[in-house]
């Protein structure tokens, strides 16, 4: 079903195409996305700079193959964090029930009324801002979504037969848990997991933008927000980083898109 | 008396969540490496042992933590919010002055998202399959997956550059009095794009989830009944099927506006808008704490009650949803 979904397909091949470039790229480029290779403010498609220069003569072009790294670790290693902080807390909930789902939903609501941005930015600001805390940061505030989604789930199978069954020969909770309800309650995590990324990109970006981000990291956000104050005469320096984040925002979110359609016949939207 | 004691109970589950992000971050602030102190030395161009010693036991950085986070506590209660590091003024009159700027902003983006977002819905579900359709699918694609930043930017390249339709930046022009309708205008002048990035993603979200909601609820038995009734389509359509789609709408739009405060900041520093995302961005590179732990408590507030009200706007809206 999914193969035969063009703009899941398309997604793909977006995917496809950003990976390689960010992955690929800097092997075949070798250059130093911080260098100043020309004059500052070149124009796009003149011959010493392919996509133009910034403010102070960095090749854009560079930036896009270098910056594609630090935004697509960041985006994964943060979505991976928040889902797996997300499911264990959500698949107690929802199997436990009881009062361990009433203070775990109330820990869940704290952490959904913290407002995200602001936390994510005094933590990094605190503990220097490198990827790490970067990832940290985001992973943390991003996991309230997928707790919830995995607490419905655990919810609708606690009480369904086959698990009573698994309860009644003395299996451990755990194996219960992790082994027996997990796997039936994937499809809508595993979408939830894919617009995670998506997310977590974006906030990434969000922070490298402000300036937040590891400095010494070239990245699509860090390009976009040090060229914020010449966007009147340097317009590509803001473009095209920002393309860049857009495009793999968009093939990451069709796949979601595709996947939901795929694993989700009953939620599929008309 | 049942919906008192519902009333009195949600202010309290508000009160001790709004408190518990209060000493997170308090903890988190005072508990990290480097303190306000080592940043004015630096700022100042230096400062001896001595000199710091006596703005540590000023600011009070010198008691023990839980004494510190008493006092400040104590302090938010009676509504002192702590002078800020930078401007040596009180926290809140800096932030009282500053809501109205992002209140206007996210009010203005919020309201248009919603209104135009849940038009589009109801019209688009009419044909699911046109032109309306298939461009709120693009629309909300893009408007999920392009950076607000970047959209703002885009923006102000075209509307405010090659088409020199709105200002730049800003909130007033420099020749503004502030004062009078002239003001007014001015203002709005200035609004227009700063709200349409902060609201396009919300109204692409919007128009997806209504146009959602009125195609589940058109295939319902009673719309069919109400049309055999002999009532025109505009009455079933808005006075039966609308509340329906409107649902969905209202409940993200609450439990989202902690998303909306967080775009806030970032489209106020694109626009260099005078708001409180401008100040809490640049009070967190200050490191200022007093501020950032009063926007902090400030938004964590907002996000409470706006969770609330929607609650009660659910509950309004559909007479079937019971106690919480």
């Amino acid at each position: 079903m999914f193969a035969r979904n063009p703009s899941a397909i398309a997604g793909m091949l977006l995917l496809g195409a950003v990976l390689l470039v960010a992955l690929g790229g800097p092997w075949v480029m070798g250059a130093d996305p911080f260098e100043i290779t020309a004059a500052p403010m070149t124009p796009p498609f003149s011959e010493d700079a392919f996509l133009g220069t910034d403010y102070l003569g960095r090749d854009v072009l560079a930036t896009l193959v270098y910056g594609g790294r630090a935004t697509l670790l960041v985006g994964a290693v943060a979505a991976l964090l928040s889902v797996a902080i997300g499911i264990t807390l959500g698949a107690m909930a929802g199997y436990y029930g009881g009062k361990v789902d009433a203070m775990l939903m109330r820990v869940t609501e704290f952490f959904q009324v913290l407002p995200a941005l602001l936390f994510a930015m005094v933590v990094v600001t605190l503990f220097s801002p490198t990827l790490l805390t970067t990832t940290l940061a985001i992973g943390v505030v991003s996991w309230t979504g997928t707790a919830r989604l995995t607490r419905a789930e655990f919810m609708k199978f606690r009480n369904l037969e086959f698990v009573r069954a698994e309860q009644a020969i003395g299996a451990s909770h755990a194996r219960i848990i992790w082994k027996v309800i997990l796997p039936n309650a994937l499809p809508p995590l595993i979408v939830s997991a894919t617009l995670a990324i998506g997310s977590a990109i974006l906030f990434e970006a969000g922070l490298s933008f402000l300036g937040l981000g590891d400095q010494n990291r070239m990245s699509w956000g860090l390009m976009i927000g040090a060229s914020r104050q010449y966007v009147l005469s340097c317009w590509w320096a803001v473009a095209f980083p920002g393309a860049a984040i857009f495009v793999t925002v968009l093939a990451v979110s069709l796949i979601g898109d595709g996947l939901n359609d795929a694993l989700n016949p009953k939620l599929r939207e008309r | 008396m049942r919906a008192l004691k519902r009333l009195v109970s949600r202010l309290a589950q508000g009160l001790t969540l709004v408190l518990a992000v209060v000493v997170l971050n308090f903890v988190l602030v005072h508990a990290a490496p480097g303190d306000p102190v080592e940043t004015i030395a630096g700022a100042s161009g230096g400062m001896d042992e001595k000199l710091q010693a006596e703005l540590r036991a000023q600011y009070g950085l010198d008691r023990p933590l839980p004494v510190q986070l008493g006092i400040y506590l104590g302090k938010v209660l009676r509504g002192d919010l702590g002078y800020s590091y930078f401007f040596n003024l009180p926290v809140s009159g800096l932030i009282a002055e500053r809501v109205p700027a992002t209140l206007a902003l996210v009010l203005t983006a919020v309201l248009a998202a919603f209104v135009m977002g849940t038009t589009l819905g109801v019209l688009s579900s009419r044909k699911p399959n046109g032109w309306l359709s298939q461009t709120i699918n693009v629309l909300s694609l893009v408007g999920f997956a392009a950076p607000v930043f970047w959209l703002g930017m885009l923006l102000v390249i075209l509307l405010a550059s090659v088409f020199p339709v709105f200002p730049v930046s800003g909130m007033r022009g420099i020749e503004s009095d502030g004062q009078g309708l002239r003001d007014v205008l001015d203002v709005l002048h200035h609004l227009v794009l700063p709200a349409f990035t902060l609201g396009l993603a919300y109204l692409a979200q919007y128009s997806r989830l209504s146009r959602a909601a009125m195609l589940d609820v058109l295939g319902a038995d009673y719309i069919r009944t109400a049309r055999a009734k002999g009532l025109s389509e505009r009455v079933v359509l808005y006075k039966h099927a609308l509340r329906n789609a409107v649902l969905p709408v209202v409940t993200v739009l609450g439990l989202q506006f902690g998303n909306v405060l967080a775009g806030a900041i970032v489209v106020e520093t694109v626009f260099n808008w005078p708001g409180l995302g401008r100040l809490a961005y640049e009070s967190v590179l200050r490191r200022d704490y007093p501020t950032i732990l009063g926007v902090l408590l400030f938004s964590s507030v907002v996000v409470v009650v706006m969770n609330q009200l929607t609650d009660l706007c659910y509950r309004l809206i559909d007479p079937r949803i019971k106690a919480a």
